[in-house]
């Protein structure tokens, strides 16, 4: 274990010197990535089920038609298409919702490409809540715990477009299968030019010792929120980014338990065998402190904006203080 | 170019040996699947010696033709066909099914073995081998995917966005081979959930496909030089064949679809399929 968890650098992170900052949708990064990727590396085949303009794989197509496919609305299909294509040498980016990515498709994603252990990347957009008024048919809530259960498959959920596009070549430089959950809702750049995304890698945004906030996605930007609230009512929190889910930050999770002696996990999905439960499992097993999960809890989303869901269903900063606050007074108890 | 005579009766020769191994390696095993691949013995056998461009020396090359074996649990029969081009060693047959053996109980993926692609999940092979003969267009290559399915694998909704998809793109060189033995687990296909005119049905999709007898070696060798020589459109031969083909108490009946014959059982399939019992 490392004994010292360092903390990300001016450079590594987003300025703050101009205000508000910029917001893009991870999906829209992603679009811009894969072309830079394509361009690059002549093996990269990329496959879309009808959905290339919400996904943002038009931009690769309109480059690279001929590594383009279209396989229709038909899912299960293209992730059987995708594995194909990989036995004759290609990195094949498969793209649709989360929804139908990781829920129609999941079988042929175990049976073709996890089992035989093919270089596919399964980059889906419009996880989560902030799918925001298409409502709970299309806001996938379940895809962390579906893709995170299946043996070889990585899995990744970048917060903002800087860390997007670092997935994006990390899914290509690692071998075998990769899942890589995208947002349809601008969100708050964070990170710097300098950061950069290690497989099994998290990192700390903000140091503190009451207690830390462990975040992924959409949601590292609400627990930035709710450690300034924090700030504020005299508690110090530490933050920390596990976009890599899959293989997960041992190390800075043990070492955060250790510093801090409680952990609340924030994420835009289910709580019962997501995010939160990933991080739960290496406490329990290394060094258990006490622990709260922020997230959907056994329900479903519903219509509404993106960010009136997050409030309504406790996701935002204020909430996440709120709740890191009530899970302070167990750790003093 | 028609199959001399020589050829038929070699392939007629190879059939039979690969439907004795099918019978002593899931007896061996003490269960897995006899009766699907002894009626596939016949057009897998054609397929095998005489059109699929895979040996030990090419099996790892690029270029090399592709197989996928979309109805998986058939695999004993594919696992000897393997076995009769030097790709598996004979003795490993008999460990089939066991912990350890590269011959999983449904094919996984190990080109060192020339297996391309695991599969036992139904419905999942055809898209799998439509990705490959893709490719393979993709990269220029010569190569050709070939994929075996069945009547009742034809239940699964993925065939048919595959079968959309493969039409769609112009993939001329794939070809699935449907073994039609009117037999699934639960019994006779046509009262279980009839799959009607796969013929038809696959034209329909646009394939160019055609209906033959799986065990007429000929009429196979002839189906897959026509499937060669469709070059704009993915090829479908149906075969009908008889589930069990070779061993009378297991032939058309869903009985010994996924059952091991006993010793005795044994002996007399041996015999029946001319093997020197020992």
């Amino acid at each position: 274990m490392n004994s010292r968890a360092p903390v990300l650098t001016m450079h590594q992170l987003a300025p703050l010197s101009n205000g508000a900052n910029q917001n893009i949708a991870t999906r829209a990064a992603y679009g811009q990535a894969l072309l830079e990727l394509g361009n690059q590396h002549q093996d990269v085949v990329v496959l879309d089920a009808d959905l290339s303009g919400s996904t943002k794989t038009a931009v690769f197509r309109k480059a690279h038609p001929d590594r383009f496919f279209n396989c229709g609305v038909a899912e299960s299909n293209m992730m059987g298409t995708a594995a194909g294509l990989a036995c004759t040498g290609r990195k094949v980016f498969a793209s649709s919702f989360a929804m139908f990515a990781t829920g129609k498709a999941w079988e042929p994603v175990r049976q073709s490409i996890c089992i035989p252990q093919m270089d596919v990347k399964i980059c889906a957009s419009h996880a989560g809540l902030t799918v925001g008024e298409d409502g709970k048919s299309h806001q996938m809530l379940e895809d962390i715990t579906l893709m995170r259960v299946l043996p070889h498959m990585k899995v990744i959920v970048p917060a903002d477009s800087v860390e997007t596009a670092e997935a994006v070549r990390l899914a290509y430089e690692t071998p075998g299968p990769v899942y890589v959950r995208l947002s349809r809702a601008s969100t708050p750049v964070i990170f710097g030019d300098e950061y950069k995304l290690e497989l099994g890698r998290g990192a700390i945004l903000r140091d503190g010792s009451d207690l830390c906030i462990a975040a992924c996605g959409v949601e590292l930007a609400e627990a930035l929120i709710a450690a300034d609230i924090l700030a504020n009512r005299n508690i110090e929190a530490r933050v920390i980014n596990l976009a890599c889910i899959d293989p997960i930050d041992v190390d800075l999770i043990v070492n955060s338990a250790e510093h801090c002696g409680a952990i609340l996990t924030a994420e835009e999905h289910q709580i019962r065998g997501g995010f939160g439960d990933a991080v739960a499992q290496v406490v329990v097993r290394h060094h258990p402190v006490p622990m709260d999960l922020v997230g959907m809890d056994d329900s479903f989303g519903q219509s509404g904006p993106a960010s009136d869901l997050i409030r309504h269903y406790g996701l935002d900063g204020p909430s996440l203080a709120d709740r890191a606050e009530t899970l302070m007074q167990r750790k003093e108890s | 170019m028609a199959l001399t005579r020589e050829e038929a009766t070699q392939i007629r020769k190879v059939a039979l040996e690969v439907r004795q191994d099918i019978v002593r390696m899931v007896h061996a095993a003490g269960c897995g699947h006899p009766g699907g691949p002894l009626g596939m013995a016949d057009f897998m056998s054609t397929l095998f010696l005489q059109h699929l461009n895979l040996s030990r020396d090419n099996r790892l090359s690029e270029d090399r033709d592709r197989f996928v074996l979309g109805n998986g649990h058939t695999c004993a029969g594919y696992y000897a066909l393997l076995a009769q081009k030097g790709l598996i060693q004979r003795e490993e047959l008999l460990r089939f099914r066991k912990l350890g053996s590269q011959l999983q109980g449904h094919p996984h993926r190990n080109l060192e073995l020339g297996i391309d692609f695991s599969t036992g999940s139904l419905g999942t092979g055809l898209s799998v081998a439509a990705g490959m003969a893709l490719g393979a267009r993709l990269n220029s290559w010569d190569s050709r995917v070939y994929c075996t399915s069945s009547d009742g694998e034809s239940q699964e909704g993925q065939i048919w966005e595959a079968a959309t998809s493969a039409a769609h793109w112009g993939l001329g060189n794939l070809t699935v081979l449907v073994d039609f033995n009117n037999i699934q687990i639960d019994g006779p296909m046509r009262e279980i959930m009839d799959v009607r005119d796969l013929e038809a049905k696959y034209n329909a999709f646009g394939w160019h496909a055609v209906t033959v007898d799986g065990h007429d070696v000929i009429a196979v060798d002839q189906a897959l030089c026509a499937a060669k020589e469709t070059t704009d459109q993915p090829s479908a031969i149906i075969a009908i064949t008889t589930i069990g083909k070779g061993v009378s108490y297991m032939e058309d009946t869903s009985a010994w679809h996924g059952v091991a014959p006993n010793d005795e059982q044994l002996a007399q399939a041996l015999e029946e399929l001319g093997a020197a019992v020992s």
